[in-house]
């Protein structure tokens, strides 16, 4: 386990954080701008030290200051992918993935420079001087320069945040790859949800300096804490599934999301068996007290409701279960009040097939 | 236009001097620049204020301190003959010392502007990929601050090729051993009928000034491109 436990005081902000997360597989660090998330890895990452704190991976404790014990940054084996890359100005970049490289003393080698390469598609590059790279291929470089350092733990702050859309898609398949071929632990910095969907395994929301919420992706995406920061548009179930099977003629892929639920979800490619991760957003959901008939809504998953929580406005959110797969619907007050809604109650789920946003998330 | 053995000799020895003032000045003026920038100690303030001294004393005042200090009977200068037998005071080294000590204000003042433009960011970096503080500062700062030292060791190169007043006073005007180009051409002028070798002397000078400051703008700019400001 990773554990993180720290607290620091600047001015009139004040950091508290605890959380755990495994030491395998993609933790999200999820927050506003300003809630502390570059903060706190620096902290981990043993470039500035907080008050007070405790940070361990597995068994081995990088800072315990009760005990006394700070590990430098450079021994502590932690690799960091900056948002502005931080690339040196005065060497190439094959010179810059050499600088961890030369220095990864001891340490087993659990990539090497060709394969980074080769992953990575830096071969035109290597040559280049840092200055004459675009904002992708910099990060590109920083990150095979972080992990030639042959690090036990990869901490990425908001490494796309400086990008725009087109070059973002230089990078997040590069670091899906990554995420695959390593077994390497990382804590991906983000502001932006739809990275956090397409990387994290695990999920920890910061919220003004503390740890609003932290679990797997699938619980904590249904975290109330996350709506206030995601925005009540853009919150919703994330499910991680595999396909059924996909209907060439229709285009529909059948996902299965839980023991027994089953999804359809609109995909332009599938195949049977691939792992595939669905979010379905609270607004999308419909909710009814009977099996619905006569409609063009493509999946009707039969479930039970858990809690009706308030949300401004006016507006329920009901979490419900669908045979071990849970999702959330945001509905109106006079909705609950008109199908006599509640805890326990059994309810259809309505969700449009085409509503449904998914993508390949493959398993390690 | 022919210029006398004893001109080239002057020449000669003001390269000699020049090039002793720079090497020995460097790594003192680079820890310098460092502590002043880097460093959170209380005097810094007074530091700061005595490594500019020479730049607002008069160098003759330079020159007497030296002699003080570094003289044969002086705190330092005794020490140094009585127990290496080096000697400062009338020598070649000497003259080294005194444009060494004139000069070290502008070598620091370079040095200082380039290492407040290092991005710590960039030795952060260096530290998560394992770099400790003395791998870090010469494989990342040191490079980095080099078009600094680089101008600060011309332009001290140059200032003491011409630095007069606190040689004469410290090491006076041994003719092949302390007696550079600007003590040349106080020489001639000071002879009846040196007038032409006083012109010689003066345009060398000018034009070897003007090539230390082309050559320096030279460097800069190829460092300029080989660290990716281009």
């Amino acid at each position: 386990m990773i554990h993180v436990d720290v607290a620091l005081r600047r001015g009139a902000f004040q950091l508290d954080a605890r959380f755990e997360a495994p030491e395998a597989g993609v933790v999200a660090l999820f927050g506003r701008s300003g809630c502390g998330k570059t903060t706190l890895v620096n902290i981990i990452g043993g470039l500035l030290r907080p008050d007070r704190g405790r940070i361990a991976i597995g068994d081995e404790v990088l800072l315990d200051t009760a005990a006394g014990r700070c590990v430098p940054a450079e021994g502590r084996g932690i690799g960091y992918v900056f948002q502005d890359a931080r690339l040196f100005p005065h060497l190439t970049v094959a010179a810059n993935m050499r600088y961890g490289l030369a220095r990864a003393r001891g340490r087993s080698q659990a990539i090497g420079f060709d394969e980074l390469v080769t992953l990575l598609a830096l071969e035109p590059l290597l040559e280049r001087r840092p200055w004459s790279l675009s904002g992708g291929e910099r990060q590109r470089v920083a990150l095979a320069r972080a992990l030639l350092a042959q690090p036990r733990l990869l901490l990425l702050d908001e490494p796309l945040a400086s990008l725009d859309a087109a070059r973002r898609e230089e990078v997040l398949p590069y670091l899906e790859a990554l995420r695959l071929r390593l077994r390497l632990p990382m804590i991906y910095v983000s502001h932006a949800f739809d990275e956090v969907l397409r990387l994290a395994t695990h999920l920890v929301v910061l919220d003004a300096g503390r740890v609003a919420a932290a679990g797997p992706l699938s619980d904590a995406s249904l975290d109330p804490a996350l709506t206030s920061i995601v925005g009540p548009t853009a919150v919703g179930a994330v499910l991680d599934g595999h396909v059924l099977a996909r209907d060439p003629d229709t285009g529909l892929t059948r996902v299965r999301v839980a023991r027994e639920g089953e999804l359809r979800v609109h995909t332009a490619s599938a195949r049977a068996g691939e792992r595939l991760r669905v979010q379905v957003l609270a607004r999308d959901v419909i909710l009814s007290d009977r099996p619905p008939e006569g409609l063009s809504v493509r999946n009707a998953l039969r479930g039970r409701i858990v809690t009706i929580d308030p949300l401004p406005d006016d507006v329920r959110r009901a979490l419900i279960d669908l045979d071990g797969a849970r999702v959330v619907a945001h509905i109106t007050r006079d909705a609950v009040a008109a199908l006599s809604l509640r805890p326990g109650a059994e309810v259809w789920a309505l969700v449009k097939a085409v509503s449904l946003r998914s993508h390949a998330f493959p398993a390690e | 236009m022919g210029f006398t053995p004893a001109e080239l000799d002057a020449l000669r020895l003001s390269f000699a001097v020049a090039a002793r003032s720079v090497l020995l000045a460097l790594p003192f003026a680079t820890w310098i620049a460092w502590l002043l920038v880097r460093g959170r100690f209380r005097g810094r303030f007074v530091l700061d204020a005595f490594v500019h001294l020479p730049l607002v004393l008069p160098p003759v005042v330079v020159g007497y301190l030296l002699l003080v200090l570094f003289g044969r009977r002086g705190v330092i200068g005794g020490w140094l003959y009585d127990s290496f037998g080096i000697r400062l005071a009338f020598t070649t080294a000497g003259a080294a010392l005194a444009t060494a000590v004139m000069s070290f204000p502008l070598m620091v003042r370079a040095m200082r502007l380039s290492l407040e433009a290092v991005d710590r960011g960039l030795e952060d970096a260096a530290r998560t990929l394992g770099a400790g503080p003395v791998d870090r500062f010469f494989s990342i700062t040191l490079p980095l601050m080099l078009p600094g030292i680089l101008a600060g060791a011309v332009t001290a190169f140059a200032a003491s090729l011409g630095e007069f007043g606190a040689v004469i006073t410290f090491v006076s005007n041994i003719p092949g051993e302390t007696r550079t180009l600007p003590l040349a051409l106080y020489t001639a002028i000071q002879t009846p009928g040196g007038d032409a070798a006083a012109a010689r002397i003066a345009a060398l000078s000018i034009v070897l000034g003007f090539s230390g400051l082309a050559l320096s703008e030279w460097l800069a700019r190829r460092l300029r491109r080989a660290l990716g400001h281009a």
